[in-house]
């Protein structure tokens, strides 16, 4: 699983850095250099492209996870050059970049836009399979969600829009209720489909949420 | 008498479906509802149909019935939430309005409003059951309402679904509305008279009142553009030549059209016309079929 990212336009990018001169440019070691967004290379194309647009380098680093609590040790260690920054641009997903905010006095800008939690089902390929509602019912629909994966979020069937057994929303998406059926089908579990589901309960869901477990 | 009485008593009805539009000039669809007043049982009136935002259905369904032709409520799942659903439903019945169209909806992107946020906190079958509930006095949380609701409900279906799964789904969906409390269905554009007799066939174990929609071509161009954009039409290949080499479109489209209604009168138990964008040609379209 990844966070996808992707980058934001170079024009959105300028826009924040305005009225600033100097920026410490941060990289993420792990999603965001999967998926070229973020790693080294973009760091430094990123770097090339800020001098282009009249802003100076005060430094970057690539730290391993940016999301992790050791952001706070890497920004310490190097507080000199990010210090001498006006702002700093973090090339990760919004958990990086906010992990970064919270440990600096710096004020901190995201160069990405984050998008979904990826499952990688073949090299490269990442599908979004799960929006985190917190109430799972894939155990009714042969392990699919159709809260993530039907654009209406239809519970108790498919609407009447697919046309080719795409969705209507987005012809390259295939109606998830299709695949529904077809893996119960398959499973010869068709009944499932016409048993009663309960109505979504989006009190369960109030964000932001929170949990405090006692650590391993 | 009412589109429910008729229904019950297993007479055949005439529904036309009509578009408000984007506006508050009522001048034109106000036509529509005189020439199709004393013409048909009941107008459907649409809910921003394709995602397209327009003059609402329940300000016209109102002003339609006011001047005494009985309308059908359309109200879909994708602009309110719960709260507001049953409000709407609640203000519905206030303001006189007896039959409802419970749909969920196109979603946003169809249309000229695409950054829209989708809400979809219902779907039409969890729908048809707060009306089925608000008709016993009670709101879905189980709150005694002072003063209930006394809806003819109704829904959709599409025996045009173009793969074996989607039919399959839409015929499960199906008996999931009338178990949901669906009075009546009205179907997505037919085009082929066989196919939807074995539909017919197929769910006539629901017993439920079916009818029958169609859409007249008015050209090649409106043809291609609803199987390219609009969810849930296919106009077949052979009705598109049909329509291209015609001389005189709109007398074919209509033709087209009356044939289809005077084949499918007989397996089903109504009409539904929806004459999008030349709604006052339904009376020739009635009379071309002989109804």
């Amino acid at each position: 699983m990844l966070m996808i990212t992707e980058q934001k336009p170079m024009e959105e990018v300028i826009r924040f850095l305005d009225k600033y001169r100097k920026v410490y440019l941060i990289g993420c070691g792990t999603c965001a250099t999967a998926l070229h967004t973020g790693g080294k290379s973009e760091v430094l194309e990123m770097k090339h492209q800020l001098e282009d647009a009249d802003k100076e380098g005060s430094g970057w680093m690539v730290i391993p996870t940016v999301c992790d609590t050791l952001t706070r040790e890497a920004l310490a260690e190097n507080a000199v050059d990010v210090g001498a920054a006006d702002c700093i641009l973090v090339m990760s997903c919004a958990l990086g970049v906010q992990m970064v905010a919270r440990h600096s006095d710096k004020p901190v800008y995201p160069a990405l836009n984050t998008l979904f939690l990826g499952l990688e089902e073949s090299l490269g390929n990442f599908n979004e399979l799960c929006l985190q509602c917190g109430d799972c019912v894939i155990g009714q629909y042969a392990a699919i969600c159709p809260v993530t994966t039907c654009a209406k979020s239809l519970l108790t069937g498919a609407c009447g829009g697919a046309k080719g057994g795409k969705c209507e929303q987005e012809p390259e998406h295939d109606c998830a209720w299709v695949q529904i059926y077809e893996r119960l089908k398959k499973l010869d579990m068709l009944d499932k489909l016409k048993e009663k589901v309960s109505l979504k309960d989006y009190s369960k869901l109030k964000r932001p949420r929170q949990l405090e477990v006692t650590p391993l | 008498m009412s589109l429910q009485s008729l229904l019950e008593s297993g007479k055949f009805v005439i529904t036309a479906e009509v578009a408000p539009l984007k506006g508050t000039d009522t001048t034109e669809i106000m036509e529509v509802a005189e020439l199709l007043q004393g013409r048909i049982t009941a107008a459907n009136v649409t809910d921003q149909q394709s995602s397209v935002m327009r003059l609402g259905s329940l300000a016209v369904s109102y002003l339609i019935q006011e001047i005494g032709l009985e309308t059908v409520f359309q109200m879909t799942c994708r602009d309110r939430n719960r709260i507001a659903l049953q409000s709407d439903l609640l203000s519905a019945s206030v303001l006189g309005i007896k039959n409802i169209l419970a749909l969920t909806g196109d979603v946003p992107s169809l249309g000229d409003h695409p950054q829209a946020k989708p809400v979809f906190d219902l779907d039409s079958v969890q729908l048809l059951r707060v009306i089925g509930r608000l008709n016993e006095g009670y709101d879905m949380v189980d709150n005694e309402l002072t003063g209930k609701t006394d809806f003819f409900p109704g829904a959709v279906v599409n025996p045009g679904a173009d793969t074996e799964a989607a039919l399959e789904l839409q015929i499960i969906k199906m008996e999931k509305k009338v178990e949901a409390g669906a009075r009546f269905i009205q179907t997505q554009a037919i085009y082929d008279a066989d196919s939807f007799a074995k539909f017919m066939k197929r769910v006539e174990g629901f017993k439920v009142p079916v009818l029958a929609g169609v859409i007249p071509l008015k050209s090649v161009g409106m043809a291609r553009f609803m199987n390219k954009n609009v969810a849930g039409i296919f106009v077949p290949e052979d009705l598109i030549k049909k329509m291209a080499d015609a001389e005189n479109k709109t007398a074919t489209g209509i033709q087209i059209c009356a044939d289809l209604m005077r084949e499918l009168k007989d397996i089903c138990q109504g009409i539904h016309i929806m004459a999008i964008g030349w709604e006052k040609k339904v009376p020739q379209i009635l009379e071309a079929a002989g109804l």
